[in-house]
């Protein structure tokens, strides 16, 4: 840590968030707010099977209606019909089938594009989809992934003559000799089931062609306005350097805008071609269909262990639902989750499998946590079950496996090397936050006493893998980008500073932690910093925002063009002091000479002089700023202890979420504010996986839960108020000493919630509860285990 | 997504939107609160040609003592019946299903004479207005009409009032009974899996009589009346449980993503029992 960071500067204070202000009072710039003059509005026409092939489309009677200026079929689109790109083949073998952006001759999912109608406006769109004449033959859903992979199977994908799209393995130790020592061979299957990331503001995509010139602007409702820009290129043919791609306000992501979508291109190459602005937004039925979902894997986890509680190896199995078509990162999903599922524990050997299947569902792809919440919900919930099964205290066979504090840096079976934590000092926060010791006796009463209101207690002790990414890991990966993040400090004549960040915010509060970090090393007030994000046009450089990198790796990159700006103001400011450079000091941004405070130069002093330039030393350039591309060292592993008390009745199958204490360790806080509230959205988000989300399709691929009444998620009168405290262990690969939030509270949270059911009714001969764990799902299972009705 | 093109016709007299509702024939639609209604139009899932907004006929407005009953405005809000003095004295029931619709948002532009009408089976209000023996008084061409509250829910989104016609208001005998409504539901924006609206006259520790209105177990709202029989003479919780045993008795539970017909007809038996102990008091 270097002196500039210390207390006295705005870093680590809870300051309230500069964003607030306009979000409060209704100001906000969303991309559905955007109207240009001459706008067409389109409208698409969405197959209502999940498999059919397209026997006639005939878009010729829209052209008819009112308003309509032009209609499209992917015959009528032609070369225009760009493909939906994926980044990551993560084999050499991998199976990546065409994914054009409206269907050819044949639909494979509910929500496939097939035509598109513009119009001058929305109305005149929507109401001419009835116009267009299309016919379908219905063919055999896929929706079983196990059925999927056997033989006779109806394909996805005629041309790759398999659902099958890849098979990743990963074997590390020897797994089959642990199994061989092991005198408790425990095997589960778990379901991670399918989730919608429901962000509240809708995709929305509006593209113009800025007629004097060839540049079109994208304005689109994304996480990833860099890559966007790069992959509209690659995909339209447009030159890149005359596409400008901005992200205004964005309303939430959760990773569902970590994405290229094939409204994009349409949008893109239809303004193009017609000369005029083209807007489209999504509505919320069309979201639950269209926007890729998260999760839906098929876990089969084996873990070998003594009797007295060693954990010897593990074996994970995974069949992972692709969807329909690979999305930018789809088959890549698992892998992000392949090294978490050790954890936190030491053994000797792990064997990963993961077997990616195509079906006739909406594509997966990231989802907050992406891969990690999967990994962490199976390899805690096998913890609990291996303690039940060896007679052991949950929380003790943590503590026996676990990587202790001084075993830091730790290189895991994964091949991973954690560079710090501390379990111990976490889990001691929590238990002492949680009162465990007075709930167990609470617990055992209530067995006792037959209450038809039993309490579990659900714990998670997890750690994950964020701030994507090494470069050189991710080409291993087989990705093809890199994980690097950039930033631009530049200091006005007038002494405001611009904080140029290619890090994209959707409400994370970006612009007052980058601003917190630049003012605790320029000592210019907070106020005084502009930061300046999501606009290819203004900040040219960036790998945006997901992956909980935006901090981890985006705020180095603003320490380092911060300290590398006050290096060359410090020239100037010897030269105008007539000192040297070594003989001054910089405190509250102000440049002093040693010993006589009389001498001194403020920033904003320098930053007019460099503007002047009539007195700049020899060989320095005018203006000042500065900047820095950085590649992170290495991830960085956030960890702590979730503890969750559950209430399940018993005659209604009922749960209540009583209390639930998180101690996080998210290495050093920028803003604890920001922090606890990224906390408490992540947890919320954990527990509705848990609790009440999963997307439920029928046998004929129809998404059963295709709207918000059915789709449950929850609201602030479904959860309480959650119970948080920090440990502080601070990062040694990253310079801050951070390490990442964003995902966090999602990736723990899950398992605590049916660990704790799950503890609350074993006794009852229960073992699993199936997610979302519904009053019913709860309710059956209790009767199951007492032999009594399915 | 964005309803179909569609008129609106803005009424302050009941004589004015039964013209309207006359003009515009067979697709015209009234429209008060619009909770039900603009979801079913954005969806497009109806396309009426007309929309008659009676959100601003005073008749329809405010609840009045009548004496032996209250009487509700059709188009009263949820939020203004559930916080009415009038409502919490001698109809506390369905101030209390009321309160347990949707959310404050919802409570404030949605009316409780609209969701009555609307007769959704998972709808918390229609139970209440059964186990309360409310009385509707219906306009039409021909006149007002009274209906009674067995009469008035026929089918799924279907009651007495017909096309041409309109609900004034609806009035409830005073109840000074025991009431409560419980509502089970997955989250607290979320419809129903089951409702059970109770009202329970107690004497000396024992029910002499009772009424009890269950919520999405049937095409409308039906009420228990085994239960009601049987609960006669019950002085115990285990009399009431055991009375409650027959609250699926003639029902006719669906199955839908969050419960199958049999745990519903389980939750009705459970939640009868703890809804009737909460109103009794025993």
């Amino acid at each position: 840590m270097t002196a500039a960071l210390d207390t006295g500067t705005a870093l680590g204070k809870p300051i309230r968030r500069k964003e607030d202000a306009h979000l409060l009072h209704g100001q906000t710039n969303w991309t559905d707010n955007i109207q240009l003059p001459g706008t067409v509005h389109m409208a698409i026409l969405r197959s209502p099977m999940a498999h059919a092939k397209i026997t006639k489309l005939d878009v010729s009677g829209a052209l008819k209606q009112t308003g309509v200026v032009a209609a499209y079929g992917a015959k009528e689109l032609g070369d225009l019909n760009g493909g939906v790109p994926c980044v990551w083949p993560v084999t050499d073998d991998i199976k990546m089938p065409a994914f054009p952006a409206l269907a050819i001759d044949k639909v494979r999912q509910v929500g496939d594009c097939v035509a598109v109608v513009l119009a001058t406006s929305a109305a005149a769109a929507v109401d001419a989809l009835d116009s267009i004449e299309v016919s379908y033959e219905q063919l055999p859903a896929v929706t079983d992934m196990e059925a999927a992979l056997k033989s006779g199977s109806a394909l996805v994908h005629d041309e790759i003559e398999t659902n099958a799209c890849y098979v990743y393995k990963m074997p590390c130790g020897d797994y089959a000799a642990s199994r061989a020592k092991a005198d408790v061979v425990l095997a589960r299957r778990f379901i991670n089931q399918r989730l919608i990331p429901t962000f509240m503001e809708p995709r929305s995509v509006v593209a113009a062609p800025m007629g004097m010139s060839d540049e079109i602007t994208i304005w689109s409702s994304t996480q990833i306005p860099h890559v966007l820009r790069v992959l509209l290129a690659l995909v339209t043919g447009i030159p890149e350097n005359n596409i400008r791609v901005v992200a205004p306000d964005v309303g939430g992501g959760f990773g569902g805008k970590l994405q290229m979508y094939r409204e994009e291109i349409l949008v893109t190459n239809l303004a193009k071609k017609l000369g005029r602005p083209v807007k489209w937004t999504e509505t919320r039925s069309e979201n639950m269909v269209a926007t890729h979902h998260g999760r839906d894997q098929i876990q089969d986890i084996e873990i070998a262990a003594t009797k007295d509680g060693k954990i010897l190896g593990l074996k994970v199995t995974l069949l992972a639902n692709m969807g329909a078509y690979l999305q930018i990162i789809t088959p890549g999903i698992p892998l992000l989750g392949m090294f978490m599922y050790p954890a936190i524990y030491k053994m000797d050997s792990y064997d990963f499998t993961c077997t990616g299947v195509f079906t006739n569902k909406t594509p997966t792809d990231a989802y907050r946590g992406a891969g990690r919440p999967e990994a962490t919900y199976v390899i805690e919930r096998i913890i609990d079950e291996l303690a039940a099964e060896i007679g052991m205290e949950p929380m003790e066979l943590r503590k026996k496996n676990w990587i202790t504090h001084d075993e830091f840096p730790f290189t895991t079976v994964a091949g991973l090397t954690y560079d710090t934590g501390n379990y111990e000092a976490a889990t001691e926060k929590a238990l002492a936050m949680f009162d465990y010791d007075g709930l167990r006796a609470e617990q055992a009463r209530r067995r006792a006493s037959g209450d038809p209101v039993q309490l579990g207690i659900g714990i998670s002790t997890y750690t994950e893998m964020c701030g994507l990414a090494p470069s050189r890991t991710l080409g291993a990966l087989k990705y093809v980008a890199g994980g690097w993040e950039h930033c631009t400090v530049r200091a006005l004549p007038t002494g405001k500073i611009e904080v140029v960040t290619g890090t994209s915010p959707h409400g994370q509060g970006h612009e007052t932690a980058w601003s917190q970090i630049a003012s605790s090393i320029l000592g210019v007030p907070v106020e005084d910093i502009e930061v300046i994000h999501s606009d290819t046009g203004r900040a040219p450089y960036g790998m945006d925002t997901y992956g909980s990198r935006s901090l981890a790796v985006g705020g180095q990159a603003i320490k380092a063009a911060s300290e590398r700006l006050v290096e060359k103001a410090r020239v100037i400011a010897a030269h105008q002091l007539e000192c040297s450079a070594s003989d001054l000091e910089f405190i509250n941004g102000t440049f002093q000479v040693k010993g006589d405070p009389s001498k001194s130069q403020a920033l904003g002093a320098v930053a007019f002089e460099a503007f002047t330039a009539h007195n700049l030393p020899a060989g320095v350039e005018p203006t000042l700023q500065a900047e820095a591309t950085i590649d992170p060292a290495d991830f960085s592993f956030p960890h702590g202890t979730h503890l969750a008390a559950m209430e399940v009745d018993t005659e209604t199958g009922q749960v209540k979420l009583r209390k639930y204490v998180c101690v996080d360790d998210v290495g050093m806080q920028v803003n604890p504010m920001i922090v606890e509230g990224q906390v408490h959205g992540g947890v919320a988000q954990g527990i509705a996986q848990a609790l009440f989300e999963g997307a439920e399709y029928d046998d004929d691929g129809n998404l059963l839960t295709a709207s918000l009444a059915d789709y449950l998620i929850p609201s602030a009168a479904d959860l309480p108020s959650f119970d948080t405290g920090t440990t502080v262990t601070p990062s040694t690969t990253h310079p801050l000493g951070t390490k990442g939030v964003g995902e966090a509270g999602t990736i723990a949270s899950t398992p605590a919630i049916i660990n704790g059911i799950v503890d609350a009714l074993r006794h009852l001969g229960v073992t699993d509860v199936a997610m979302p764990a519904s009053p019913q799902t709860v309710w059956r299972t209790i009767q199951a285990a007492k032999g009594g009705a399915k | 997504m964005i309803p179909v093109e569609f008129e609106y016709v803005k009424v302050t007299t009941i004589d004015q939107a039964i013209a309207a509702l006359k003009s515009g024939g067979e697709d015209a639609k009234i429209i008060s609160g619009g909770q039900s209604l603009l979801p079913v139009l954005r969806l497009r899932m109806a396309e009426p040609s007309v929309l008659v907004d009676c959100g601003g006929i005073d008749e329809m407005l405010g609840v009045r003592d009548d004496g032996g009953s209250i009487t509700i405005g059709a188009a009263t809000t949820h939020h203004g019946v559930m916080n009415n003095p009038l409502v919490q004295k001698h109809a506390l029931l369905l101030a209390q299903a009321t309160a347990t619709v949707a959310d404050p948002a919802i409570r404030h532009r949605g009316t409780t004479g609209g969701a009555l009408a609307h007769a959704d089976p998972a709808g918390d209000v229609p139970a209440a207005a059964l186990a309360l023996n409310a009385s509707f008084v219906i306009a039409g061409p021909s006149g007002r009409r009274t209906v009674d509250a067995k009469d008035f829910f026929l089918d799924y989104f279907t009651t007495a009032v017909g096309p041409d016609e309109i609900l004034v208001s609806f009035s409830i005998p005073k109840c000074d009974w025991g009431s409560h409504y419980s509502k089970f539901s997955r989250t607290a924006q979320a419809w129903a899996i089951v409702g059970v609206a109770a009202v329970v006259n107690v004497k000396g520790g024992v029910i002499k009589e009772a009424r009890i209105g269950l919520t999405n177990m049937a095409p409308t709202a039906v009420r228990a009346s085994t239960v009601e029989a049987a609960l006669v003479g019950a002085s115990s919780a285990a009399d009431i449980t055991a009375a409650a045993m027959h609250a699926a008795d003639g029902t006719r539970a669906t199955s839908d993503l969050h419960a199958k017909a049999d745990y519903r007809e389980h939750l009705a038996r459970v939640i009868t029992a703890r809804a009737v102990r909460a109103a009794a008091g025993i």
